[in-house]
């Protein structure tokens, strides 16, 4: 029998331009000659552009000076900011009460981090965040413990604009909700009724709703009712969302196989018990995730009051801009505003994900 | 004995034996007797307060206004528009306005959409995280912040029209605006056109012809390569007909303004951007779900037939991949054109800006309303209308 050798083989090192970061390098960023072309074209333009924003936005800046010691600079003059803060977040708010808009996003905050948890999704979450909004509704109005009265014409900046967010998915859901159930209801007129509703909603712009909220609203009411401005804009972006809700839900609704009708039907169930207990439940938890989603078209939506002259935080900020110490830094301002927004927006999306991936337990 | 089983049948239930009200049908039709009726009377009571609040302060009713005098003038309009037309001119202005921002903005947000939602599968690492970063950046931030944004930039980042910004020659970018040079008006411009509308009737013949002698003797008819070719070369030879007129309208500094060229004002510059790059950023998204759809053993199996790399991709890939983009991306392409109605904030005179103006002089805000959601809804409805036909056209057959 012949011995087979014993010593260990030596095995080559795999060739550098395949591992570690040259292989990286390699695979990713220069494997045929395009790619390479497009690398090097970017790279380029990273050097052109990169260097020359850093020193604006970072060396040859001011972050809290005078508006007349930014006209010397060449930088950015991030001074806007802090030296407008107040008003570009609670705009008209009195100044001596300020805190009180500001605790009540503090709350809000602490709520929306709360309640990002599914297990704590329970009735009692419900419940929270009823005595949250309250709180959160005396603390902007005032009129108890000292507190003196804000009219809501004086709501302004940020708390407008989580208001008008907030309000506008929360009384839209039911609404929505309702639609949905109508749409997919046999009742040729209710049906009709809803498809209508809908669709006229969603084929005009919302800037033609907050038109008439602010122009036609006045016209329906009997005379002697007024109605302040910034409910009729909530009750546009109300109705405005709704019609997205039903269609969202109307999904939902589809996705459910005949099958739960069915076995709801032969147990005896009469439609509203088929709905609150079977398909509903069901219906809804799928669409969570795309309704987040509306959610976050919604908040990026208030910023439209801007064109009816109501001060969210888009409006205020305008207004620091018109003040003729300011003018020439709205790049700076907008700036800001951009990743404010980009902020709120982009953790909403990432959390619609996640929950989409967590809640999707079929194959 | 074989006795029949006892059937109750319809006919012995129905007949007056069950209350009204456990009848499902008859109860639907109470159910929706009432909707009407709440919808009947919600509407009336509307009316009525709005009749009342109406004359009470003598605002004039129904489209009479349509035929008066303006009075405002319009910064820019397809066709000339002076202050003494009527309402209606103006309107038609400013919904002619909408149409062309809507068009170029569905054109470039197409091509731009379609290119980023490449990019983000691009196998170029650094070009797929910026085609990434570009649709995060872009979706999460609102269209009207972008507007102001650009609008800033035309307004105050750039120079004067005498300092006025000079990329190429003919080209200057100012605060005015983007203006450039073009051809003066000659002749051959008519003849060009009607040529290009020759080659493309011809390119469309050649490819039906080849299509059928495809199918006859398998030959493959190069047609876009032809057309390409035709759409070329038969306005050139248009214009080297007419003497090649290479006359430019070069703009030129004149006063505060620029004299001459094609002006593209800073607000439709603002809006186009805002526009094209937000929805773009939407459609990449689009594309790239499209794209992906399709499976990988697809390519494989077109490759292994012996396709080449663009027949896989247009026989192949791109037909099923389009069944998938085409519902979704209608609905992106109807909201660039209901978002094309923030023109107003940065006071490009689309239909919603000067139907504002119409009814803050005359008042008929009832009238205005309706007329721009008429108008909005007509675009939407024709849009749809269009990518549904052609939607069916894309759409599997199934035999």
């Amino acid at each position: 029998m012949k011995k087979l050798p014993t010593q260990k083989r030596e095995y080559l090192a795999p060739p550098i331009t395949e591992v570690g970061f040259i292989g990286w390098l390699h695979s990713n960023l220069f494997n045929n000659w395009y790619n390479s072309l497009l690398t090097i074209i970017i790279l380029l333009l990273f050097w052109q552009l990169v260097p020359p924003f850093f020193s604006w936005a970072f060396i040859n800046s001011l972050w809290n000076s005078s508006a007349a010691e930014c006209r010397d600079i060449d930088g950015a003059c991030w001074s806007i900011i802090p030296r407008n803060v107040d008003f570009i977040f609670f705009g008209f708010f009195p100044e001596d009460q300020q805190w009180r808009p500001g605790l009540a996003m503090f709350l809000l905050l602490g709520m929306v981090f709360y309640s990002k948890d599914r297990n704590r999704w329970k009735k009692s979450l419900f419940v929270y965040w009823t005595i949250n909004l309250v709180v959160m509704g005396t603390l902007m109005y005032g009129g108890v413990f000292g507190m003196p009265v804000v009219e809501t014409a004086q709501w302004s900046g940020l708390p407008l604009t989580f208001m008008l967010a907030l309000f506008g998915m929360v009384a839209a859901y039911p609404i929505g909700v309702l639609l949905a159930l109508g749409r997919k209801s046999r009742m040729p007129a209710i049906k009709t009724l809803c498809v209508v509703y809908i669709e006229m909603i969603r084929g005009v712009p919302l800037i033609s709703l907050l038109f008439m909220s602010s122009v036609m609203f006045p016209l329906f009411l009997p005379e002697g009712v007024t109605i302040d401005k910034v409910l009729r804009a909530q009750a546009a972006i109300i109705l405005f969302t709704a019609a997205y809700i039903a269609e969202v839900v109307r999904g939902g609704l589809q996705a459910m196989p005949r099958g739960q009708f069915e076995a709801a039907d032969s147990i005896g169930l009469n439609y509203s018990q088929t709905m609150r207990l079977i398909i509903l439940p069901q219906a809804l938890k799928i669409v969570i995730p795309p309704s987040v989603g509306i959610l976050l078209s919604a908040f990026k939506d208030t910023s439209l009051v801007v064109i009816i002259a109501l001060y969210d935080i888009l409006k205020t900020t305008k207004v620091t801009l018109s003040n003729p110490q300011w003018t020439n830094y709205s790049t700076e301002a907008y700036l800001f505003l951009a990743l404010f927004y980009f902020i709120c927006c982009y953790s909403m999306s990432s959390y619609s994900r996640k929950l989409e991936k967590e809640l999707h337990t079929g194959h | 004995m074989n006795r029949e089983p006892s059937i109750t049948t319809d006919a012995e239930l129905v007949p007056g034996t069950a209350a009204f009200w456990r009848d499902p049908e008859k109860r639907a039709i109470v159910f929706q007797v009432v909707a009407l009726i709440l919808v009947a009377f919600v509407s009336y009571y509307l009316y009525s307060n709005t009749q009342t609040n109406l004359e009470r302060q003598s605002i004039a009713t129904g489209f009479g206004f349509l035929d008066k005098e303006a009075g405002f003038e319009i910064g820019e309009s397809v066709f000339a528009f002076s202050a003494s037309d009527s309402y209606a001119d103006a309107l038609l202005v400013g919904a002619l306005n909408t149409i062309k921002v809507s068009f170029i903005g569905i054109f470039f947000t197409v091509i731009l959409g379609t290119v980023i939602g490449v990019s983000r599968l691009s196998s170029n690492w650094l070009v797929a995280k910026i085609a990434a970063g570009y649709i995060e950046l872009m979706q999460n931030i609102p269209i009207l912040l972008q507007l102001f944004f650009w609008y800033a930039i035309f307004y105050e980042s750039f120079p004067s029209p005498r300092e006025a910004l000079n990329p190429l020659s003919g080209v200057f970018l100012c605060n005015r605006g983007l203006v450039f040079a073009v051809p003066e008006a000659h002749a051959a411009h008519a003849a060009m056109g009607w040529a290009l509308v020759a080659a493309l009737a011809i390119s469309w013949g050649l490819h039906r012809w080849g299509k059928i002698r495809q199918a006859r003797t398998g030959q493959i008819f190069p047609s876009i390569l032809v057309a390409i070719g035709l759409t070329l070369t038969l306005p050139l030879v248009a214009w080297l007909l007419y003497g090649a007129p290479t006359g430019m309208d070069v703009p030129k500094l004149n006063g505060f303004n620029f004299k001459g060229g094609v002006t593209v004002s800073p607000e439709f510059s603002a809006l186009l951007l805002g526009l094209v790059f937000y929805t773009a950023a939407f459609v990449a998204e689009i594309v790239r779900a499209g794209i992906q759809s399709v499976g990988r053993g697809q390519i494989e199996a077109a490759k292994a037939v012996g396709l080449n790399t663009s027949q896989v991709l247009h026989l192949v890939v791109l037909p099923q991949a389009l069944r998938v983009i085409i519902p979704p991306l209608t609905s992106q392409l109807l909201n660039l054109i209901k978002n094309s109605s923030l023109a107003i904030a940065i006071g490009y005179s689309d239909f919603v800006a000067i139907t504002n103006t119409t009814i803050n002089q005359t008042g008929q805000a009832i009238e205005g309303v309706a007329l721009i959601m008429l108008v909005y809804l007509f675009f939407s409805l024709s849009t749809s209308l269009f990518m549904n036909i052609y939607n069916k056209k894309m759409a599997l057959v199934e035999r």
